[in-house]
C-alpha cells in the first residue's frame, strides 16, 4: 500500500469516465425514460377519455331508447284512436245509407199504395157505378147521371 | 513440478507468496520501497482500472445508443433499473437540478466502475498473475488485478470527489461565501472561533476524503488477502504429508466458495457505499451551514 503517481492517473481517468457518461450514456437513457413516461401518461389520459365517451354514448343510447318507447306508445294511441274514428265513421255512414234505403223503400211503398189506392178508387167507382147501374138500371140512365157519379168518385 | 519435494524446495513459502501477490507491477521495474514516490506509476492498477471503466462504459454506451422509449429489451430494462436507482438516489440527496446533470451520471459511473473493478476479485487469484508471468517471460513478475485493492486508485477517486465538492462549494456559495463559511462554521461567527472553525473544516474534508478512499480499499484489500490465504490451503496439496494436504484442499473449496459468495455482497455493497458517500459529500457542498 504505497502511494505513487497512480493516484493522479486515477483522478484523471475518473473525470474522463464521468464526462463520458454525462455526455453519451446518461442523456439518451433519461430521454427514453421521460418519453416513455409521457407515452404512458398519454395512454392513460386517452383511456380515461375513451371511458368517458363510452359512458356518454351509453347514456345517449338509453335516452334514445326511452324516447323511442314514448314515441311508439304515442303512435299506438293515435292508431287506436284513428281506428275508433274509422269504425265510428263507418257506422255513421252505414246508418245514413240504411236510412236512405229505408226512405227509398218507404217512398216506393207509398207510391205503390197510392197507385193501388187509385186503382182501387177506380174499381170502387166502377163497382159503385155497376151496383148503382144494376140498382138504377131501370130508372137511371148512366149517361144522364154521369156528373153525379163523377162527384161520388171524387169523394172516395 | 514433478514431486512434492521439488515443489516444496522451489515454491515460495506462505509469506513470500502473499507478499508477492500484494506487490504492484510498476514503472520502476521493482517493488516500490518508499511509502510515497510520485515518480512511479502502478501499471497493473492503471491498466485494469481503465479496462474496467472502458468495458462498463462501452456496454452502457452501446445500450444507450439504441435505447427506445417503447417496450424495452431485457438489457435495456436492466440498465434502466440501474439508471433509475442512481437517479432516485441523486434526486433524494442533491436538490439542485443543474448539478444533477453532472453528479447523477458521475454517480452511475462510479457505481458501475467500482463494481467492475471489485469484481476482478472473483477471478482466481493466480490466474492473471500466472498468465502475465508466462507472457512476460519473467517468472517473478508482479501483477495485481484488483485496482480497488490499490490505495492509489481508491484515494484517487475520493480526491476526485473532494475536487468536485470544492468546485460546487465555490459554484453555489461563491468563493467569498465559501471562505466565509470555512471560518464561521460550524462553531459560529466570532473572531476567536475563526481558527477552530477553519481547522475543523480542514479536518472534516481530510477525514471525509481519506475515510472515503480507505473504506473501499480496506474492504477490497482484506478480501483479496483472504482469497490468497484460502488459495494457500489448496497449495498444500501434495506438499503436506498424510491427510493434511487433501483436507486443506477440501477446505480451500469450501472456504473459497463461501468467501466468493459472500464477496458478491461486499463487491456490490462497497460500490454502492462509495457512490452514496460521493453523493452525500457533494450534496453537503450544496448546503450552507
Amino acid at each position: 500500500m504505497n502511494l505513487n503517481a497512480t493516484l493522479f492517473a486515477q483522478i484523471v481517468v475518473f473525470f474522463i469516465l464521468a464526462w463520458f457518461t454525462m455526455k453519451f450514456v446518461w442523456p439518451p437513457i433519461m430521454k427514453a425514460l421521460d418519453e416513455r413516461a409521457t407515452k404512458i401518461a398519454d395512454g392513460l389520459a386517452s383511456a380515461e377519455r375513451g371511458r368517458h365517451s363510452l359512458e356518454l354514448a351509453s347514456k345517449n343510447s338509453a335516452e334514445t331508447v326511452r324516447e323511442g318507447k314514448v314515441k311508439v306508445a304515442e303512435i299506438l294511441a293515435q292508431a287506436e284512436k284513428r281506428a275508433q274514428q274509422i269504425i265510428e265513421d263507418a257506422k255513421t255512414q252505414a246508418k245514413v245509407e240504411a236510412d236512405k234505403v229505408v226512405a227509398g223503400a218507404k217512398a216506393e211503398i207509398d207510391q205503390e199504395a197510392a197507385r193501388v189506392k187509385e186503382s182501387l178508387r177506380e174499381r170502387v167507382a166502377e163497382l159503385a157505378v155497376a151496383g148503382a147501374e144494376k140498382i138504377l138500371r131501370r130508372e137511371i140512365d148512366a149517361k144522364v147521371h154521369a156528373s153525379m157519379l163523377a162527384a161520388i168518385k171524387q169523394d172516395l | 513440478m514433478a514431486t512434492g519435494h521439488e515443489a516444496a524446495a522451489n515454491a515460495p513459502n506462505a509469506g513470500e507468496y502473499v507478499v508477492h501477490h500484494l506487490t504492484q507491477l510498476n514503472t520502476s521495474g521493482h517493488a516500490q520501497t518508499s511509502i510515497i514516490d510520485f515518480s512511479i506509476i502502478n501499471l497493473d492498477s492503471v491498466f485494469f482500472s481503465i479496462l474496467m471503466g472502458v468495458l462498463g462504459l462501452f456496454v452502457m454506451w452501446r445500450l444507450a445508443k439504441k435505447v427506445t422509449s417503447g417496450v424495452p429489451g431485457r438489457a435495456q430494462a436492466a440498465l434502466e433499473i440501474l439508471v433509475e436507482m442512481v437517479d432516485s438516489q441523486a434526486k433524494g440527496i442533491i436538490h439542485n437540478k443543474e448539478s444533477r446533470h453532472f453528479v447523477a451520471p458521475l454517480a452511475l459511473t462510479v457505481f458501475v466502475w467500482i463494481f467492475l473493478m471489485n469484481s476482478m476479485d472473483f477471478l482466481p487469484v493466480d490466474l492473471l498473475p500466472k498468465f502475465w508471468q508466462y507472457a512476460s517471460g519473467d517468472h517473478h513478475a508482479y501483477l495485481r488485478v484488483v485496482p480497488t485493492a490499490d490505495l492509489n486508485v481508491t484515494l484517487g477517486m475520493s480526491i476526485g470527489v473532494l475536487l468536485i465538492c470544492i468546485w460546487y462549494n465555490i459554484k453555489i456559495k461563491g468563493l467569498g461565501g465559501w471562505v466565509h463559511e470555512l471560518f464561521t462554521a460550524p462553531f459560529g461567527n466570532h473572531p476567536l472561533l475563526y481558527l477552530p472553525n477553519f481547522l475543523m473544516q480542514m479536518i472534516e474534508f481530510l477525514s471525509k476524503t481519506v475515510s472515503h478512499g480507505m473504506r473501499l480499499f480496506g474492504n477490497m484489500y482484506a478480501g483479496e488477502l483472504l482469497f490468497m490465504l484460502i488459495a494457500l490451503m489448496g497449495a498444500t496439496y501434495g506438499v503436506s504429508t498424510g491427510m493434511t494436504g487433501p483436507l486443506l484442499w477440501i477446505g480451500h473449496i469450501l472456504a473459497g466458495s463461501a468467501w466468493a459468495i459472500f464477496h458478491i455482497l461486499i463487491v456490490l455493497l462497497q460500490a454502492f457505499i462509495f457512490m452514496m458517500l460521493a453523493l452525500v459529500y457533494i450534496g453537503q457542498a450544496h448546503e450552507s451551514h
